[in-house]
C-alpha cells in the first residue's frame, strides 16, 4: 500500500481520490486504467460487448459521449484490446468527482454516476484554476507483481490521448517467454470490461498513482489545455469547451529492452500525448522470442500504427535496429521511421546479413524476409544533424551527432516546452573516424542516457588499441598470421584505420586482408559519408581518404594457405559461418597464430566457445578441431566514460536523467554521482517498469505589445525587494489566449467601464475658512505623502494623485468643517489610507 | 546582382538582425597605362578590383547576423568580416561554406598568379570618370571597389561562420528564430526564413524549381509568410535552361567532331556538375569517348570531391545511388575512365598531357583573369575552335571585347536555373505570402524589352519594391509579443465567462524578462511581519498606489441591490428616481449611493467598515478586468 499513500498527498491537493481495496462497496467507483488507447477514433470498432464503454470512455471524443452512453457508474474498464485492465490484485480507485459546482461549464463527462463522496469544497469559479497540482515528482514503479491500476484522465486533444498499459514488469527480468505466459495468464481479464459499482479486491502491495486532474471541475481544466493550445492549434478547445480540454503534463519512459540491460534497446517514450519508440533492437544473447522486444506491450490486437507517432533509431547496430523488420513488416507499423542518412544507407544491410545467418546458415523459420526489409526501409524518413523534423503539428525532433558509429544520432523530441533527450550510443571522446558526441544546452525534462561503461572513469580505449596493435605486431614479427572476424561494418573500418596508420608508422610490410566484397562496399559508405567522420578525416580527405586503405588489400581463398605473416579481417564476426570459419579452420592448429575476437559472441557459435576457454570443438562431421592458436578477446565499442556521460548531462542540462542500456550495478553507483553532481533526480528502470514524470510546463500566451511595452517603459528588471506588478486581462476565446491591458480587454469585448467611487465627509474641528482649512490639508499632506503627487488646485480644492479633496461647511456646526474625499474603486487603499489620516485631525497650525 | 538587407528591427533592444548579402559580382577592368583601347572600346588596365555590397548605409559593426544563401553570395564575406568592424555571427550551410572556399580560393589563386605592380586609381577621379566612355563612366561607386583578398582573410572569414543544416531552428537572442531551407539552386543554397513568435518573413534568394543536382526546393515551409522577399531570380529570363543544356552539347560536339577544340570558361563548382552528367550520357551517343575533356582549376580536385560527399544535401535520385553505395555523380566514372581529367592549373602535368582536339572547363567565367585567358589566346584565332559561355552572370560580349578581333566561335548558351518570372507567379500562389517585396527592376520588363509585360513580378497586392541604397519600412503591425505564464501563477488565475465562449481572467504577476523572453510569476507573497514592531509600522505605511484595482464593468439594477442591502441588515432603505438612475438612501448610516448605468458612486461618513460593507455588496453585481 505504500504506493497508494504516495500517490494520496499529490492527489490530496487537487480534487479527492480515495483508493479503496475492499470489493463490492454499493459507491460508485470509477475504473480507470491506464492503457494505450488507439490513436484514432476506435467507436467504430467492434469490441467485446460490454467493454466498448470503458475503453470508449478512455478515448478523447467518445469520452464526451460517455456522459450519455455510460450508465450510472461505470467506470472506464480496460481497454478492449489487449489494454491493461484491473484485475485481480489490483488497486481499485474510487474516484470522487469534486461536483460541479456553480461553474458555468457543464461538470465534467465523469460525472454520471459518480456520486461525490464530500461536498464540493469550492464552486468551481472559486476555485483557483490552473493544472492539477502535479504530486511530487517521484518514479512510482511497482515493485511486486500485480500491475497497479493507474488513474488516467481523459484527455481532450484533437486525438485522443494514449498510454501504455502497465504490464506486470517480471521482477528478475525472467526471460521472455515466462513473461509472455505470465502476461497470457492474464489474457482474459484484459478483455474484460469491469461493471460499475463491482470493484475487485485489491492485493496489498501495489502501487499506484492518480493522476486526479481529469476531476477537476471544468474551469480548471481548461488550463491543460493552455499548456496545450500553443502547439494544439485552433478548433481543439473552441469544439467541446473548455470542460472535456485536459492534459496531464507529464512524460512516461518505459523501457521494453535495455532498462538495466545491454542490447535490445527499445524505449517508449509518452511526451505531450505523443508516443514514441525509440530504437527497435535485437539481443544478441538470445536466439528465441526474446530477441526481440515484446511489442505486445504496446497493444496486443491494434495497430502498432495507431499508438506510435512515431519510432527513432538512433545508429545502425543491431541491438538498437534488429528487430525493426519484424515491428514494421510482422508485427505491423506504418507509421514514419526516423533515422540519420548513413543509417539509413547502412542498417538494411546489417539487416540482411542477420537474416542471411538466421535464415539460412541456421535454418530458422519464421523469420523477416529480405522483401520485408525493403518494405521497412520504405517507411524510413531520413533526418539531417541539427535538421528541425515536424512528426506532426506537436510533435518534433532533432537529431545531434553522437559519434558512436557512422551515422549514430542523439535524439531530441520535443512537443510544446516539454522535451526528452535520447543519447542512443555515444562518444564523448573523437575516436580513429569519428568525432565526439555533442548537444547544446537545450535542458530538456529528461535525459535518457546509455550507460555502458557507467562504472569506467578512464579513456581505455587508448590502451585498448595499443594491446590490439601490440599484439598484432608481435604475431606479425614471428612469422604468424592473425585472424580477425568482424562484421562488415562499423568496427573493421575503425580497425582498418588503426592498423592502417600502424602499418604506415612501423613500415611493416606483412599484408592485410579484407575477406569480402561487402566490406570493400562497407568502406565506400565510410567515403560518402565522410561528413560525419571527425574533423581530421574531413579536413583531409581530398588529398587522402582514410577510407582508402593502401596497405588493405582484398582476400582470396587461395591466400590463406600463403607462408608467411598475414592479417585478415573476415566476416562475419563471431565464426558461426563463412570466410572466417574457413579461414580459422585452417590456422587454428598453429600456435604462432592468433584470432582476435573484437566483439560479442552469441552462445553457441564457435567464437563464443573458444572465447569461453574451449580448445577443442566438435565441427560437423565428427571433426574434432584442436585449437592451438591464440585467441584474444577485445572490445572496441566507442562509448562514453562515467565521465563522459557526466560530461553529456552538464551540457544539456536536464531536469532529470534516466539510465538506459547497462548493467543495474553499475547504474546504481552512476545514478548516486549524477544525483549527487548535478542534484537532479536519476531513474534506471528494468524492462518493463515505467518512470513517470509530472512536469510543469508554463503556458504561452500573446501579451498586447501595448501593454508589454508599458511595463518595460517602467524599468527592465523589477528590484527584488520592492516588485512591480503587471496587470492585465487574460482573454480566453476559443483556443487562443491575450493577455492584454484592462482597458483594451474592456474595448474588446464591447463593454463600458463602471465607474465606482467613494466620497467620505470627514468631520474635522476647525473654525478657520474653508479654504484655509484646505490649504492646512494641503501642507499637512504635502509634509506626509512625500512621494504622492499632492496639489493645491485653483478652485481650492486638493488633489492626491487622483482623489480629490474638498473642504465644505457643516451645515450645523460653523467650528467644524467637512472634508469631502473622494476617489475611485481603482484608488481604493490610498483613498482609505488618506480618510483615516485625515480622521486624525490636522497638526495643530504654526500660528 | 541585388544587394538585399532584411532588418527587422525589434522592439525592445533596438536588436537588428537577419541580413543577407549578395556580393556586387567583380567588376572588371583591364588594358595602358591605366587606359587602353581595344577594337573601339576602353578598359582601365590594373590589379582586377571588386565592386562590394552597400556598406555606407549601414554600420557593420551593428549588424549581428550575417546569412548566406548560397556560395555564389559569399564572394564578398572577406571584405566584411575581416575589415568592418562586423563582430557578429554568420550561418551558413556546410556544403556553402565547403564550395564557397573553393570558389574563393580559386579567385585568389587566379589573382595572385598575375601579380601587377600598382593598381589604377587615377581613372576613378569624377573629372576623369566623367569624360571617359561607357561603360566606364557608368560604373557606380568606384572609388569602393577594393582589390582582391588574400588566403588569409579568407580563412578567417571561414572561421567566423556556423554551420547550420536545413530546417535547424536557430535562437537568435531569444527574440528571433532563422531556419535555413533548401531552395534548390545549388549544393546547400538556402532560403531563409526568420520569424519572431508573430511575424514571418522569409528571404528567397537564388532557388530553383528545376530538378538538378541539388535538394529540391522547400516551399511548403515558406507559407504563412507575412513577407517574402523575392531576390536572385534569373538573369536570362528568355533563356529555358533545358533547351541550353541541349545547345551546349550540340554545339560542343559539332566543334570536336570538326577537329576544332571547344573552351567552356566556368566556376569550379555549380552548373559544371550537370553540364557533365550530360557530357557523361551524351559523348558515347556522339561518338566523342575518344576527346579529352579537361577541367582546370586550382580547386578542380577538390570541387570534383566534394561534390561527392554531400549526398544528403543532392536530390533523392542522387541520394539513393549513395546508399548502394555509389559516388552521386557520373564524374566519378568519367574520372575513373580517364574521359575527365583534372588538373591545378595549365603547367606542370597538363602540359605533358594535352591532346588536341579537346574540351577544356576551366576559369574565371569573366575571361579576365585566370587559366581561360591562355587558351583565348592560344585558340582565339582558328574559326574552328569554339567559346561557349554557360554562365550567366557576365555579359559574353563585355568578357569577349578585349580579345577582338576574335576569330574563333562563340556560342552563349546561358544556363541560369534560377526561378523565373512564370515560376515566381506559380510559387507565390503556392506560398501566399501577405506581401511581397522585391528589386525595382523585378516590378518593371527590362530596359531592353519593354513591352514584355510578362517579364516582371505579377501578383497580388502588387509587389513592392526597393532600390539601391534605399530603406524600406515592411509593413508589419506588431501587436502581440508572447509571454509565458508560470504554471503557478495559473493555478491562481480564477477565469470567468463573460460572453458564451469567452473567458477572462485578471492577472496581477510580476514581469520577467531575460533574453528577450519574457515570463510572468506569481506575485510574491507578502513576508510575514517579523516582529510586533514591524508590523505596526507597516500598518502605518502609506499604500504602494501601484497596487492596482481591477476595472468594473457590468450594472447594478436597483432592485436586487436593495434587497440584497436589506438582507444584509441594512433597513430603511429609500430609492429615488432621478434622471439618469437612481438614488439609494440608507437614511441611518447617512449614506447615499448614486446608481447609474455605469457610474455608482457611495457617498458615506468616515465610517471605513460600513464602507467596506457597501463596497463589498456593489461589486458583486459587477465584473472584473
Amino acid at each position: 500500500m505504500q504506493g497508494t499513500a504516495k500517490a494520496l498527498p499529490g492527489a490530496a491537493h487537487g480534487p479527492k481520490v480515495r483508493a479503496r481495496r475492499e470489493s463490492g462497496l454499493s459507491i460508485p467507483t470509477l475504473w480507470v486504467t491506464a492503457a494505450w488507447r488507439p490513436r484514432k477514433e476506435r467507436g467504430s470498432q467492434p469490441g467485446t460487448p460490454g467493454s466498448e464503454g470503458g475503453s470508449g470512455a478512455l478515448s478523447g471524443k467518445s469520452f464526451n459521449s460517455s456522459r450519455k452512453g455510460v450508465p450510472g457508474g461505470t467506470g472506464l474498464g480496460s481497454r478492449t484490446q489487449g489494454g491493461w485492465g484491473p484485475g485481480p490484485g489490483r488497486v481499485l480507485l474510487q474516484v470522487q468527482a469534486p461536483g460541479r459546482g456553480r461553474g458555468p461549464r457543464a461538470g465534467p463527462a465523469w460525472e454520471p454516476g459518480l456520486r461525490p463522496l464530500h461536498p464540493p469544497a469550492l464552486g468551481s469559479h472559486a476555485r483557483p484554476l490552473g493544472y492539477a497540482q502535479a504530486p511530487p515528482r517521484q518514479i512510482r514503479l511497482r515493485s511486486v507483481p500485480p500491475p497497479p491500476a493507474r488513474v488516467y484522465l481523459p484527455c481532450r486533444r484533437r486525438r485522443s490521448r494514449r498510454c501504455w498499459t502497465r504490464r506486470p514488469a517480471p521482477s528478475h527480468r525472467p526471460a521472455a517467454r515466462d513473461w509472455l505466459s505470465a502476461v497470457q495468464s492474464e489474457g482474459p481479464e484484459r478483455g474484460r470490461a469491469f461493471p460499475a459499482g463491482a470493484p475487485e479486491a485489491g492485493a496489498p502491495g501495489c502501487a499506484c498513482a492518480v493522476r486526479a486532474a481529469g476531476l477537476v471541475p471544468a474551469e480548471l481544466r481548461s488550463w491543460a489545455v493552455v499548456g496545450q493550445a500553443w502547439s494544439v492549434g485552433s478548433g481543439s478547445a473552441a469544439a467541446t469547451g473548455w470542460g472535456a480540454a485536459c492534459r496531464m503534463p507529464e512524460i512516461r519512459v518505459t523501457p521494453l529492452g535495455a532498462g538495466q540491460d545491454v542490447g535490445r534497446s527499445c524505449i517508449l517514450v509518452s511526451i505531450g500525448g505523443k508516443n514514441v519508440m525509440l530504437d527497435c533492437g535485437m539481443h544478441m544473447g538470445f536466439n528465441d522470442d526474446r530477441r526481440f522486444p515484446d511489442f505486445s506491450y504496446i497493444t496486443r490486437n491494434g495497430r502498432l500504427t495507431d499508438f506510435l507517432d512515431c519510432v527513432i533509431i538512433s545508429h545502425f547496430h543491431l541491438d538498437h535496429c534488429g528487430a525493426l523488420p519484424y515491428f514494421s513488416e510482422m508485427v505491423g507499423y506504418d507509421g514514419p521511421i526516423y533515422m540519420t542518412h548513413p543509417t539509413q544507407a547502412i542498417c538494411p544491410i546489417l539487416l540482411e546479413d542477420y537474416r542471411k545467418i538466421a535464415v539460412d546458415k541456421k535454418g530458422e523459420a519464421n523469420f523477416f524476409t529480405s522483401q520485408m526489409i525493403k518494405d521497412c526501409m520504405k517507411k524510413v524518413v531520413a533526418v539531417h544533424l541539427h535538421q528541425t523534423v515536424q512528426v506532426d503539428d506537436e510533435l518534433e525532433i532533432k537529431a545531434y551527432y553522437a559519434g558512436h558509429v557512422l551515422g549514430a544520432a542523439m535524439f531530441q523530441i520535443k512537443v510544446g516546452s516539454e522535451s526528452v533527450v535520447y543519447t542512443g550510443d555515444y562518444n564523448m571522446t573523437p575516436d580513429r573516424h569519428l568525432g565526439a558526441a555533442w548537444i547544446d544546452k537545450c535542458r530538456p525534462n529528461l535525459l535518457i542516457t546509455e550507460s555502458t561503461y557507467a562504472t569506467t572513469i578512464r579513456d581505455s580505449k587508448r590502451c585498448r588499441e595499443r594491446d590490439f596493435l601490440k599484439k598484432v605486431h608481435e604475431t606479425v614479427e614471428r612469422g604468424g598470421k592473425v585472424l580477425i572476424p568482424v562484421f562488415a561494418l562499423g568496427r573493421a573500418q575503425e580497425l582498418c584505420i588503426l592498423l592502417e596508420t600502424f602499418w604506415e608508422r612501423v613500415n611493416l610490410k606483412a599484408p592485410i586482408y579484407f575477406s569480402t566484397g561487402l566490406t570493400e562496399k562497407a568502406n565506400h559508405y565510410y567515403k560518402l559519408f565522410i561528413t560525419w567522420t571527425n574533423q581530421k578525416i574531413r579536413k583531409t580527405f581530398v588529398q587522402r581518404n582514410m577510407f582508402e586503405f593502401k596497405h588493405i588489400k582484398a582476400f582470396d581463398r587461395a591466400f590463406a594457405d600463403n607462408p608467411g605473416p598475414m592479417v585478415v579481417f573476415a566476416t562475419p564476426g563471431m565464426l558461426h559461418a563463412g570466410q572466417s570459419l574457413q579461414i580459422f579452420r585452417k590456422w587454428a592448429g598453429n600456435e604462432k597464430n592468433m584470432v582476435i575476437m573484437p566483439g560479442y559472441c552469441v552462445q553457441g557459435t564457435v567464437g563464443h566457445k573458444i572465447l569461453s576457454g574451449q580448445r577443442k570443438l566438435e565441427m560437423e562431421g565428427r571433426q574434432v578441431l584442436e585449437v592451438k592458436m591464440q585467441v584474444e578477446y577485445m572490445s572496441f565499442s566507442a562509448h562514453a566514460d562515467a565521465k563522459g556521460i557526466m560530461q553529456l548531462v552538464g551540457q544539456a542540462e536536464p531536469e532529470s536523467v534516466l539510465l538506459v542500456h547497462g548493467e543495474a550495478k553499475k547504474m546504481e553507483f552512476l545514478k548516486q554521482k549524477i544525483e549527487q553532481e548535478f542534484r537532479v533526480n536519476c531513474y534506471m528502470p528494468a524492462n518493463g517498469e515505467t518512470v513517470t514524470l509530472p512536469t510543469s510546463p508554463s503556458i504561452p500566451v500573446g501579451i498586447s505589445l501595448g501593454l508589454l511595452k508599458r511595463e518595460m517603459a517602467q524599468g527592465l528588471l523589477p528590484s527584488a525587494k520592492k516588485p512591480r506588478l503587471l496587470h492585465g486581462t487574460l482573454i480566453m476565446k476559443d483556443s487562443s489566449f491575450q493577455l492584454v491591458s484592462s482597458e483594451q480587454a474592456l474595448k474588446e469585448l464591447g463593454l463600458a467601464e463602471h465607474q465606482l467611487r467613494f466620497t467620505c465627509r470627514v468631520h474635522l474641528h476647525d473654525s478657520r475658512k474653508e479654504q484655509e482649512t484646505a490649504a492646512r490639508v494641503y501642507s499637512h499632506l504635502k509634509s506626509v505623502l512625500k512621494d504622492h503627487c499632492v496639489q493645491h488646485l485653483p478652485d481650492g480644492s486638493v488633489t492626491v494623485e487622483s482623489i480629490l479633496i474638498q473642504a465644505a461647511a457643516h451645515s450645523e456646526d460653523p467650528g467644524t468643517k467637512v472634508l469631502l474625499v473622494s476617489w475611485t474603486y481603482q484608488d481604493e487603499e490610498l483613498g482609505s489610507y488618506l480618510t483615516s489620516l485625515l480622521k486624525k485631525g490636522l497638526p495643530q497650525a504654526p500660528s | 546582382m541585388q544587394c538585399a538587407q532584411i532588418q527587422i528591427n525589434h522592439h525592445y533592444v533596438g536588436l537588428w538582425t537577419g541580413h543577407d548579402f549578395h556580393p556586387q559580382f567583380p567588376s572588371f577592368a583591364t588594358c595602358s597605362k591605366e587606359l587602353k583601347e581595344c577594337s573601339g572600346h576602353v578598359f582601365v588596365d590594373s590589379v582586377p578590383e571588386f565592386c562590394l555590397p552597400e556598406t555606407e548605409l549601414i554600420d557593420l559593426s551593428t549588424v549581428d547576423v550575417i546569412l548566406i544563401s548560397n556560395y555564389h553570395c559569399m564572394m564578398a564575406l572577406p571584405y566584411i568580416t575581416e575589415h568592418t568592424g562586423f563582430t557578429g555571427t554568420v550561418y551558413a550551410t556546410e556544403p556553402t561554406v565547403q564550395i564557397g572556399r573553393l570558389l574563393m580560393e580559386e579567385l585568389v589563386n587566379f589573382i595572385e598568379r598575375v601579380p601587377k605592380a600598382q593598381s589604377a586609381s587615377l581613372w576613378k577621379n569624377k573629372d576623369i570618370q566623367r569624360l571617359l566612355p561607357s561603360p566606364l563612366k557608368d560604373a557606380v561607386e568606384v572609388s569602393t571597389w577594393r582589390r582582391c583578398y588574400t588566403m588569409q582573410e579568407v580563412n578567417s572569414a571561414l572561421s567566423k561562420i556556423q554551420l547550420v543544416g536545413y530546417s535547424q531552428k536557430i535562437e537568435l537572442f531569444g527574440a528571433v528564430q532563422v531556419t535555413p531551407l533548401s531552395s534548390g539552386y545549388a549544393l546547400g543554397s538556402s532560403n531563409w526564413i526568420i520569424q519572431s513568435h508573430y511575424e514571418k518573413v522569409s528571404y528567397v534568394s537564388g532557388s530553383s524549381l528545376l530538378t538538378t543536382h541539388p535538394q529540391p526546393m522547400d516551399q511548403a515551409s515558406l507559407k504563412n509568410s507575412d513577407v517574402l522577399v523575392l531576390t536572385g531570380l534569373t538573369q536570362i529570363p528568355t533563356a529555358n535552361p533545358d533547351g541550353m543544356v541541349g545547345e551546349f552539347c550540340s554545339n560542343l560536339a559539332l566543334t570536336v567532331r570538326n577537329g576544332g577544340n571547344v573552351l567552356v570558361p566556368c566556376y569550379p563548382s555549380g552548373v559544371i556538375y550537370d553540364l557533365l552528367e550530360c557530357l557523361y550520357q551524351y559523348i558515347d551517343s556522339a561518338g566523342l569517348s575518344n576527346i579529352p575533356f579537361y577541367f582546370i582549376s586550382p580547386v578542380a580536385n577538390s570541387s570534383l570531391e566534394f561534390s561527392q560527399i554531400f549526398a544528403e544535401w543532392l536530390c533523392h535520385n542522387k541520394q539513393t545511388k549513395v546508399y548502394l553505395p555509389e559516388p552521386p555523380f557520373p564524374h566519378a566514372e568519367l574520372i575513373q575512365t580517364n574521359k575527365l581529367r583534372h588538373y591545378p592549373s595549365i603547367h606542370g602535368d597538363f602540359s605533358n598531357d594535352f591532346r588536341q582536339p579537346c574540351v577544356v572547363f576551366t576559369g574565371h567565367p569573366s575571361l579576365r583573369f585566370g587559366d581561360v585567358v591562355h587558351f583565348m589566346e592560344l585558340w582565339g584565332k582558328s574559326s574552328l575552335n569554339t567559346v561557349i559561355f554557360t554562365e550567366p552572370d557576365f555579359s559574353y560580349l563585355e568578357a569577349l571585347a578585349p580579345y577582338q578581333p576574335l576569330a574563333m566561335k562563340c556560342i552563349y548558351c546561358p544556363i541560369d536555373t534560377r526561378l523565373n518570372f512564370i515560376q515566381v507567379s506559380k510559387l507565390l500562389k503556392e506560398v501566399q505570402p501577405l506581401h511581397v517585396v522585391c528589386p525595382e527592376q523585378y516590378t518593371q520588363p527590362p530596359p531592353a524589352q519593354s513591352h514584355r509585360m510578362d517579364l516582371m513580378i505579377d501578383c497580388q497586392p502588387p509587389a513592392m519594391s526597393y532600390r539601391r541604397a534605399e530603406v524600406l519600412a515592411l509593413p508589419f503591425k506588431r501587436l502581440f509579443e508572447k509571454i509565458e505564464i508560470m504554471p503557478e501563477l495559473a493555478d491562481s488565475l480564477v477565469p470567468m465567462e463573460i460572453k458564451p465562449g469567452i473567458s477572462l481572467a485578471t492577472v496581477s504577476a510580476v514581469l520577467h524578462t531575460k533574453d528577450n523572453k519574457h515570463v510572468l510569476q506569481p506575485p510574491p507573497r507578502p513576508a510575514p511581519p517579523t516582529s510586533g514592531k514591524k508590523r505596526k509600522r507597516a500598518s502605518e505605511d502609506i499604500p504602494d498606489c501601484k497596487v492596482l484595482k481591477p476595472l468594473l464593468s457590468g450594472s447594478i439594477p436597483v432592485e436586487q441591490f436593495v434587497q440584497t442591502l436589506e438582507k444584509h441588515g441594512f433597513s430603511d432603505v429609500k430609492v429615488e428616481d432621478t434622471a439618469k438612475g437612481h438614488i439609494v438612501l440608507l437614511q441611518e448610516a447617512e449614506t447615499l449611493i448614486q446608481i447609474e448605468e455605469d457610474s455608482t458612486h457611495i457617498i458615506c461618513d468616515n465610517d471605513e467598515m460600513l464602507r467596506v460593507r457597501l463596497r463589498d455588496l456593489v461589486l458583486k453585481f459587477l465584473q472584473k478586468f
